[in-house]
């Protein structure tokens, strides 16, 4: 069993899926905050089998969960304060996502004009269907 | 101050109201001969297309206005590497109003985020054409009398047609609508318009291959070229092209008050033969093209 004993003010991502652990890590900048960060991978999990968990000690507002929601909104991120979880935070879909993955269609703006964002927008909530907001290309994972 | 990049920027009503003054414009275009006295439209082509262009030109002139702009990437700034964003900057001090065509799809919708000045999308890439669709609504609102109640064919290129989907986006916005859409396998309608548009509304629609069989059910029969340009080798292309071809003899399988319409210009997939057919009705359209342009630029500097 894991404890989270250890952590003053951060996040504790649990449930996320074995193995994405390191894209998350990529995906929400985690490289460029200045505090400490502990994966683990591979863990034990009742519910899911195996899976990994992210630790991260960094003020409340630090993190874009809109990021996590579009990466797996079945994450669950907890937020400590003074060593016990005080929240735990469902993650919704984003309306809209901002350069976190690039339209794949050739025929799209976005793949010459500078400086333009990538930017994608939920089309349908049942689906998880993104689509570009330039060319309205789907987005799959 | 508003834009033009898809049918959908306009609500029902805002569209019925733009082809109402489109068909002001025919009764009586002295009228608005000087409408737009001292204003200008830059006509901003990274691609050839001369028809559009000329139509754009022609419904400013018109107007009374002026026209000024590139008819391809090559002779504009675009070949020095500039980006949509910044041409379009340029073109804002210089014009009062832009009709931008371009290959890449989304390219209007980048100029209008940067734009000072109306922006209307001419065509982008594959994705949408919506003063084409106008000029659709238009030809079919003033030959039927109406917009809804209506089988309507599709025949061609269903998959880079962009024209097509901009239609097909238009008409599901009228009741009773129904489509058949006639194209070889490889050349389908997209799914996004199969599945998010057309399922999703519960728009009545099937899907077949040979324009004979479909044809005598038609209100509308809209054929498309089969576009060397969106190919990405010239074997598909032929192999293609020739596959819907619409003479006389497809003709006496229709309706007496069935219309062909067609985006212009045709290869060979409606027969000469076709032209003199009371139902033949796309140089019709090229005219309802400068009309329902007319009444665009109009509405859009108006909403400045």
């Amino acid at each position: 069993m894991l404890n989270i004993s250890g952590i003053q003010e951060g996040f504790v991502l649990d449930h996320i899926r074995a193995g994405m652990s390191l894209s998350i890590y990529e995906h929400l900048n985690l490289d460029k905050l200045d505090c400490t960060v502990a994966i683990i991978k591979n863990a034990r999990s009742n519910k899911m089998g195996t899976k990994d968990i992210i630790k991260v000690e960094c003020p409340i507002d630090a993190l874009d969960l809109d990021i996590l929601g579009f990466i797996d909104h079945n994450i669950t991120v907890n937020i400590i304060k003074g060593d016990k979880i005080v929240e735990k935070k469902e993650l919704h879909l984003p309306r809209q996502v901002t350069n976190v993955i690039t339209c794949k269609n050739p025929r799209c703006i976005t793949s010459i004009e500078q400086g333009l964002d990538q930017i994608f927008l939920l089309t349908d909530e049942q689906e998880e269907t993104y689509r570009c907001k330039y060319c309205e290309e789907m987005y799959t994972k | 101050m508003r834009h033009l990049m898809s049918p959908l920027d306009l609500s029902v009503e805002e569209l019925d109201n733009l082809l109402d003054l489109a068909h002001d414009i025919e009764r009586d275009p002295k009228k608005y001969a000087h409408a737009c006295d001292g204003l200008k439209l830059a006509t901003c082509f990274y691609e050839p297309s001369t028809r559009t262009r000329l139509s754009f030109e022609s419904a400013m002139l018109n107007l009374g206005g002026s026209v000024l702009g590139f008819a391809s990437a090559d002779s504009s700034s675009a070949a020095k590497g500039e980006s949509v964003s910044d041409t379009i900057r340029v073109i804002s001090c210089y014009a009062d109003i832009c009709a931008m065509r371009h290959p890449k799809e989304g390219a209007a919708l980048v100029a209008s985020q940067k734009s000072g000045i109306p922006v209307i999308n001419a065509g982008d890439g594959g994705h949408q054409h919506p003063t084409q669709t106008l000029t659709d609504l238009l030809t079919i609102r003033s030959l039927k009398g109406q917009l809804h109640d209506m089988t309507i064919g599709l025949c061609g290129d269903l998959k880079f047609g962009r024209t097509v989907h901009s239609l097909i986006n238009a008409l599901i916005r009228y009741p009773g609508i129904r489509f058949v859409l006639i194209s070889p396998p490889e050349l389908r309608i997209p799914d996004y318009i199969r599945e998010d548009v057309l399922r999703r509304n519960n728009i009545p629609f099937e899907e077949v291959k040979r324009l004979d069989d479909a044809i005598p059910s038609l209100d509308i029969l809209y054929m498309t070229r089969v576009q060397r340009e969106r190919f990405f080798n010239e074997e598909d292309y032929v192999r293609l092209k020739d596959f819907y071809i619409l003479d006389k003899k497809k003709m006496a399988l229709a309706k007496e008050d069935m219309y062909v319409l067609h985006p212009l210009p045709r290869v060979n997939e409606i027969a000469v033969e076709v032209d003199d057919d009371p139902r033949a009705a796309y140089f019709k359209q090229v005219q309802y093209g400068v009309y329902v342009r007319m009444a665009l630029i109009l509405t859009l500097l108006k909403w400045r």
